[in-house]
């Protein structure tokens, strides 16, 4: 090799774009942030006990309006229960439950996505006829079997969203991988000694990542409005402890005339699921290589 | 000179099933490698030319056994490689490596480039990470490029830089041949004679055994010793280059020579351009394969196939015609 | 008789976040009536966007930003949208390199055939159909009557490549741009189609204007040739001249580091180093950081393209 350090083999050079920081990464971390110490530190934040019912005061407006007391920030609802207290723990269990059968289902739903679209074959053919069969049921009806089977509590409903949503995760990682798994650096990896443990976890699921990411930061939207919904149906956590999703059914009865008992609610939820989507666009994006460096 | 070959492979084939086929129906099967045999010497340069189709690329990692062989015998070193377990298939795998035709998939996009050199070594020689980076240092000059690349990742980096890296993965567990899967192909033709000469060079300082897989004809004969022309999953003709080049024998091998533009006007040549379009694999013509698009195409060989016939010294070739 | 097509300073530029793209940066040349032009050079010197900015067929952020271009003397870029569109097809053909991509997968190659020609010929659909058939039959296509009924993906690169070559003839174009038509085909099929186009232009008196980075198509097709490296012309002669005399560095360079059957086995000629960034080209000659010949002159200024010898033209001083 001629040492005229030849141009063609010279380091590129990294252009140092000054990174902007990003709008979608400060609000989504910002909000999650303050979600998740509103939800821990809701003890010491929240002005009442969420369960105590003070009926001499129901359905008070929030402060700022004519009816509204000072003492109740977001008025109260039909049993005369601060919303904001409730607000505030019931965070606590929406955040807790969404994370946790998000991370049950993406764990799930990955692991057998990843051995469909590798291993194809027996491994695929059952796993996609299972994925069918949890498809083909309604979810909130699998959802009532199973609460009303097992019985309603926190651990269950966990277990029951994420065991009914896994499937999302694993037909979206199954089809990316299996255009990966025929790229040539797959096949070079395999020729350089990489078993197939190695493979998945080093090669393949690096580069699925992307579509994992977006799965996920959409799932964790729906599972608190999932679990909004078992709730709102009877099947998720009971009373008294609040949720927001107990919270939008109690006042949906009231939406014509005490509307603050299901909007705080709503907006709560509204304002995590934007936090997390976008926080997930710029996870996704901030680990791709091709795009950060 | 019979140095036992570093590479024997005999009627290797593989058969690809294509959709079709249910209801009793029987499926519709391409033999897309039909019966390849060949050797290798130690330190030789096997050419594998030949047009889309005609399965050269996948006689290359059939015979790394990336792709299962539906059927014949590959031995590597002396050693039967179907008939090994699939741990000493990993042992044996560090005898023979891959170098690929596109700089940009072959290349893991979220690893940094000193990793994916790295990665054999990590896997097999359990080498500390101080010895790992010191070989990815040796490596990366052994294939022209500063250590300081390891940092980067491939999107960073030129086509040729990216074939590079490439070559130097492929040569971190000292193998003892390499196949390279039309590894200039998707280059401009200066990066081109860089990387050629890059690979002639290594040839020489490692002793290395190439299969050397390319539809441009010129860069085979220039990079081998010896060339095999594929035509749908056969070896048509084989032998030494210079008898390919100068006395070809088969019509295909003769229509390729024709065929392939040469920058320079002043050269008259004959010219014997195969007809109309190569079969499909999955209406494989009777008898000889290439007789639908042969100019000199007689009754016999529409019915029969020729078997191959010695025709110079270490050359062969199937066709009717050398009777 | 002026020349059939004039391209005189062309400049095309694109306008991205980085920096603005200088593609083509000052091209010119002439075609004249019945002559096959090879344009040749390496990828992203400017020789597509070259033939793009002929038709006008620049992608945005593209824009042409500077030059004349003369179909027949007429201005093509004082066109408006619909007399371009009158003179694509009917004018000026052009042949791409991928059929898959540049022919209506949902349509018959007949009914696109049919489709040009009704757009350009007018006259009834039934009219229209013959001429599909009668092109198919130009273009060797086997058994034309039933291969006009065939969508794009039932055919093969080759026959592909024909319909292409039909589509782009049906309405009788004088000038046809054909940008490496040949690259993406095998090489038996590529010598076909080949011995196809020098047959057709030869019969048809047409004029070709062909991109590709294969000097073997170049010297196997082509009249006379420009080099094309970083956005401008580098050397432009008779191919005969070319291939014995090269003059540029360049060109010297690209004909060297092609193996041969002369010197097979033997290492390559290599050019030193990349093609430069067009964002930033450096001043002076763009071709300096890798040239083997360079004086302290070259990079100071751009050579201007000078007749050495009758019909060749170079821009490189430096050599006699």
């Amino acid at each position: 090799m001629t040492d005229a350090a030849t141009l063609a083999t010279a380091l590129p050079v990294r252009s140092r774009a000054r990174r902007r920081v990003s709008f979608r990464a400060v609000f989504g971390i910002t909000v999650l942030l303050a979600m998740g110490g509103a939800a821990l530190l809701a003890p010491q934040l929240a002005p009442w006990d969420p369960a105590r019912q003070m009926l001499l005061k129901r359905l008070r407006p929030p402060a700022w309006e004519a009816r509204g007391l000072r003492e109740h920030p977001l008025g109260t609802d039909h049993l005369g229960r601060d919303i904001l207290s409730r607000i505030l723990y019931g965070g606590r269990i929406s955040l807790a439950v969404s994370l946790s059968s998000v991370a049950l289902a993406a764990t799930l739903g990955v692991t057998l996505g990843l051995c469909a679209g590798f291993f194809g074959g027996r491994a695929d053919a059952i796993i996609m006829r299972v994925v069918d069969v949890f498809l083909a049921i309604p979810y909130i009806l699998l959802a009532m079997g199973v609460v009303f089977a097992l019985g309603p509590s926190l651990l269950n409903v966990i277990l029951v969203m994420g065991a009914t949503r896994w499937v999302q995760f694993a037909r979206i990682v199954r089809a990316d991988v299996l255009s990966i798994r025929e790229r040539e650096f797959v096949v070079g990896a395999r020729a350089r000694g990489n078993r197939a443990l190695r493979l998945l976890v080093r090669h393949v699921l690096p580069n699925a990542l992307t579509p994992i990411i977006v799965v996920a930061t959409l799932e964790l939207a729906f599972m608190i409005i999932y679990e909004s919904a078992l709730s709102f149906l009877g099947l998720g956590v009971q009373p008294p402890t609040p949720t927001w999703g107990w919270m939008l059914a109690d006042g949906r009865n009231y939406i014509a005339t005490a509307w603050w008992l299901a909007t705080f609610p709503g907006l709560a939820i509204m304002l995590t699921v934007l936090a997390v989507n976008l926080l997930g666009d710029w996870l996704r994006d901030r680990l791709d290589p091709r795009l950060t460096v | 000179m019979t140095s036992s070959p570093l590479l024997e492979v005999r009627g290797l084939a593989k058969r690809f099933e294509a959709g079709g086929g249910w209801l009793g129906r029987r499926r519709r099967v391409i033999r897309a490698v039909d019966g390849v045999t060949f050797a290798l010497q130690p330190g030789e340069t096997l050419g594998l030319v030949g047009e889309s189709g005609c399965g050269k690329s996948t006689t290359g990692r059939l015979i790394l056994r990336l792709i299962e062989p539906s059927a014949g015998q590959i031995r590597l070193e002396g050693r039967d490689l179907l008939a090994l377990a699939p741990r000493e298939l990993w042992a044996v795998r560090r005898r023979m490596q891959i170098v690929f035709q596109d700089p940009f998939g072959s290349l893991n996009p979220r690893m940094r480039v000193g990793r994916i050199i790295a990665e054999p070594l990590a896997i097999y020689d359990q080498a500390d990470a101080a010895g790992r980076r010191r070989r990815v240092g040796e490596l990366l000059e052994l294939v022209g490029l500063e250590p300081a690349f390891a940092e980067r990742y491939p999107h960073e980096l030129s086509g040729g830089q990216r074939q590079r890296i490439g070559i130097a993965a492929a040569l971190a567990l000292e193998p003892a041949l390499i196949v390279a899967d039309e590894p200039v192909s998707a280059l401009d033709v200066s990066v081109q004679a860089q990387v050629l000469n890059l690979l002639m060079d290594l040839r020489r300082r490692l002793g290395l055994t190439y299969l050397f897989i390319s539809h441009d004809l010129h860069v085979v004969l220039h990079m081998s010793d010896r060339v095999a022309v594929m035509y749908l999953g056969e070896i048509v003709e084989i032998g030494p280059r210079d008898a390919l080049l100068h006395e070809p024998r088969h019509p295909y091998t003769r229509g390729l020579l024709s065929a392939v533009p040469v920058a320079d006007p002043t050269l008259r040549r004959e010219r014997i351009v195969p007809i109309g379009e190569v079969a499909s694999p999955l209406a494989m013509p009777s008898g000889c394969r290439f007789h639908p698009r042969c100019p000199f195409v007689m009754d016999r060989c529409r019915v029969e196939a020729p078997a191959p016939r010695e025709v110079g010294a270490g050359h062969l070739a199937a066709c009717h015609l050398l009777e | 008789m002026p020349p059939l097509l004039e391209v005189d300073g062309l400049q095309t530029q694109f306008v991205t976040g980085t920096g603005t793209v200088r593609a083509v940066d000052g091209v010119s040349f002439a075609i004249e009536r019945g002559e096959v032009l090879g344009l040749v050079g390496e990828s992203g010197c400017g020789k597509s966007v070259t033939s793009l900015s002929i038709m006008r067929l620049v992608p945005p952020p593209g824009r042409i930003a500077a030059g004349h271009i003369r179909l027949e003397g007429e201005d093509l870029l004082a066109k408006d949208a619909e007399a371009m569109r009158q003179v694509r097809g009917a004018r000026i053909g052009m042949v791409f390199q991928e059929p898959m991509t540049s022919l209506n997968p949902v349509f018959s190659i007949g009914d696109q055939i049919a489709s040009a020609a009704l757009a350009h010929g007018g006259g009834g659909r039934a009219a229209a159909w013959e001429r599909a058939v009668e092109m198919l039959q130009l273009v060797q296509v086997p058994s034309p009557g039933e291969r006009v009924r065939d969508y794009p993906h039932q055919l093969s690169g080759g026959l592909r490549q024909r319909a292409m070559l039909a589509l782009a003839l049906v309405s009788g174009p004088r000038l046809l741009i054909a940008d490496e038509p040949t690259t993406a085909l095998d090489v038996t099929i590529q010598a076909q189609i080949l011995d196809l186009l020098r047959r057709l232009q030869a019969e048809r008196g047409m004029s070709v204007l062909m991109i590709t980075h294969d000097l073997g198509v170049v010297a196997e097709l082509c009249h006379r040739v420009a080099v094309i490296y970083a956005g401008r012309i580098v050397e432009m002669a008779p191919v005969a001249r070319i291939f014995a005399r090269p003059m540029h560095p360049y060109t010297q360079g690209l004909l060297r580091c092609l193996p041969h059957p002369s010197r097979f086995g033997q290492p390559l000629f290599s050019i030193e180093g990349v093609p430069p960034d067009l964002r930033r080209p450096p001043a002076g000659c763009r071709f300096a950081p890798r040239c083997p010949h360079v004086i302290e002159s070259c990079r100071r200024a751009e050579p201007p393209l000078g007749e050495r010898e009758p019909g060749h033209l170079v821009a490189c001083p430096v050599l006699p």
